[in-house]
């Protein structure tokens, strides 16, 4: 028994990044996981859906949940990334200024991702695009 | 879930079942049943929206009045900061204490007194090493009762001090008891509100035993008898009752409580529906550089209160005005003071209304069954059915409070009649040729 979720994230409005993490949380809670599992999903894709719509003009998120684990697929067609060492770094961003202006780019995205995952995997193809799988297990 | 008191009550005579409420309640406790507009008792948070946007009056908040004075010997008024912003044309707060006064009390003291002692301790507190960034103020009920159904993972950000209303009860019953010698339940404290929350948090406190306050009068109650007190008072000098000074009387608006703290790093939101992203914001970890967030459940502030006489702006701008030429602070806390009667007797409990079972597997089958039935509903979000939308409906029907016929469309669905199923409500029909 498990429940899965599916998300269109719209590349070319801001102001909607953060709704498919949101309704992740809230189905979450819902569902009674550890709060501390619900913020570190929260958070973890939340920075995912950001860089797929500054840096890959939006994708598709899904979300696979059951009692032993959480498992997010995060899928775009969008530029790909050519050094995925160098985008794991804390501090290294290709953002551009008007994102910045906005308060990202601070190349801490990637980063954090992994710090509140149990497990991430990127696969990245220059000019197909970028699918980051993560794993969360519920901690109690 | 036992028993929840609240203040917040129904009109069942007024009400006609309209449904607007139940739409604007941010934890979404309302449903109509049989026609009239009932509160969930575990989800209410008697932040008084549905009081404010209900149109028929149904909504609203249980109170004392004046006549309570009666059960005590000896009777003291504490204001609320807001009172200062509903009249017009006031240089001084003294002629509104003593209007007050002379509505039947033997003394009044500020709540703005109390405030300006939170905000010496809440400084203290933000410098120690209790404080969990970003701290958050216990200040409106509202606030920490949603919190506590909605958030209770942010429980520990949230400052464990008493209210400036129990900390003025408490040093006005000190004050009283000095004064006349009389025992504790022969003093009555009457806080004069702005808010049906804050009645609320006088009958069942979370945090403390037993309030200091014995009751509340809410501000617009006694607004036509201060305001012919006030009059009165045209050709006469005001007792001098004041004691406070900008900082208390700036708690009575947005950002007020948080300016008093004099750290830069603050965030000051209110409305309800701010006050929820905001949490959500800081339980995503978006907010670990800010100090200190100061929430109110209402637009602007406490001014904003369903219980409140003047227009939320009108009262802010003349709050600005009267803050002219007053000291920054009147109240302090004593050199040496014990400061314990301050912190909260008992922690602030969550118990959490989102989650649909206390078993994550069931929880999942019950999503699955809810996201079937959704499906079937048609998405109107119409309110018919008493709920709020209906994905809540779906939500309702799984929890065993609603069934699947209780929307319009599906009880047409079930009927076993054609000739039904080809009439099309306004919103389904097609367009005609
Ligand atoms: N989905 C993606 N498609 C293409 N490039 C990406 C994608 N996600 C990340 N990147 C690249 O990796 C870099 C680092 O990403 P990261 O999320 O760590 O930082 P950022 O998005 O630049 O800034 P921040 O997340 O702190 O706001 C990005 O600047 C970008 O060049
Ligand atoms: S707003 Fe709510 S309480 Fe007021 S009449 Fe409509 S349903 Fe009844
Ligand atoms: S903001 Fe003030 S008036 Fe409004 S509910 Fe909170 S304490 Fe009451
Ligand atoms: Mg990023």
């Amino acid at each position: 028994m498990g429940i899965k979720l599916k998300y269109e994230v719209d590349g070319e409005d801001f102001t909607r990044a953060g709704e498919a993490s949101g309704d992740i949380k809230k189905t979450l809670k819902k569902l009674g996981f550890p709060p501390e599992t619900v913020r570190n999903v929260a958070i973890a894709v939340y920075e995912g859906e950001i860089n797929m719509v500054i840096h890959a003009n939006g994708g598709e998120i899904t979300a696979d949940l059951s009692e032993d684990g959480i498992t997010v697929v995060l899928a775009d067609k969008g530029p790909g990334i050519p050094d995925i060492g160098m985008a794991m770094k804390e501090g290294y961003s290709t953002a551009p200024d008007n994102v910045r202006a906005l308060g990202f780019g601070a190349g801490m995205g990637l980063p954090n991702i992994k710090k509140y995952s149990d497990g991430m995997e990127i696969d990245s193809v220059v000019g197909e695009g970028t699918t980051i799988k993560l794993k969360f297990l519920p901690k109690q | 879930m036992s028993s929840f008191f609240h203040s917040v009550r129904l009109d069942e005579e007024k009400c006609t079942g309209c449904t607007t409420c139940i739409k604007r309640c941010p934890t979404g406790a309302i449903r109509v049943r049989n026609g009239k507009a009932h509160i969930l008792s575990g989800r209410c948070t008697d932040c008084g929206e549905c009081i404010r946007v209900c149109q028929h009056h149904a909504k609203y908040s249980e109170r004392d009045d004046l006549s309570r004075l009666s059960e005590f010997k000896y009777n003291v008024a504490v204001p609320a900061p807001t009172l200062y912003g509903q009249f017009s044309n006031i240089e001084d707060t003294d002629y509104i204490l003593t209007a007050l006064k002379r509505c039947g009390f033997d003394d009044v003291f500020e709540v703005a007194g109390g405030a300006e002692r939170v905000s010496e301790l809440t400084r203290e507190f933000m410098a120690s090493d209790k404080a969990v960034r970003p701290v958050i103020s216990s200040a409106c009920p509202a606030v920490c009762r949603l919190i506590r159904v909605a958030f209770p993972q942010l429980i520990p950000h949230v400052i464990p001090l008493n209210s400036p209303m129990e900390e003025t009860g408490r040093l006005a019953r000190e004050r009283a008891r000095k004064v006349t010698g009389l025992a504790d339940e022969d003093i009555g404290v009457f806080f004069i509100t702005p808010c049906p929350a804050k009645i609320t948090a006088i009958k069942q406190p979370i945090c403390l035993e037993k309030s200091y306050i014995s009751g509340a009068i809410a501000i617009k109650d006694i607004y036509p008898a201060l305001l012919k007190n006030i009059k009165a008072l045209k050709n006469e000098s005001p007792e001098s009752l004041k004691s406070a000074g900008l900082i208390g009387i700036s708690w009575a608006t947005s950002g007020g409580e948080s300016a008093a703290l004099l750290r830069d790093s603050y965030l000051a939101a209110d409305g309800i529906e701010n006050v929820i992203k905001v949490l959500e914001e800081i339980d995503n970890e978006k907010l670990n550089n800010i100090d200190f967030v100061e929430l109110n459940a209402c637009t602007g502030g406490c001014v904003g209160g369903s219980l409140t006489a003047e227009n939320p702006f009108v009262a802010k701008a003349r709050l600005q005005q009267l803050r002219r030429g007053m000291p920054v602070s009147g109240s302090h806390i004593g050199e040496g003071e014990n400061v314990d009667d301050m912190y909260w007797q008992r922690p602030l409990t969550g118990y959490d209304i989102m989650r649909l079972s206390d078993d994550i597997s069931e929880a999942m089958s019950m999503m699955n069954r809810m996201e079937e039935i959704r499906a079937k509903l048609p998405g109107l979000d119409c309110g018919t059915c008493g709920a709020p939308s209906c994905a809540a409906l779906a939500e309702d029907i799984v929890r065993g409070f609603a069934k699947e016929t209780d929307c319009i469309f599906r009880l047409r669905d079930q009927l076993d009649a054609p000739l039904f199923k080809d009439i099309f409500p306004a919103p389904f029909r097609k367009p005609e040729k």
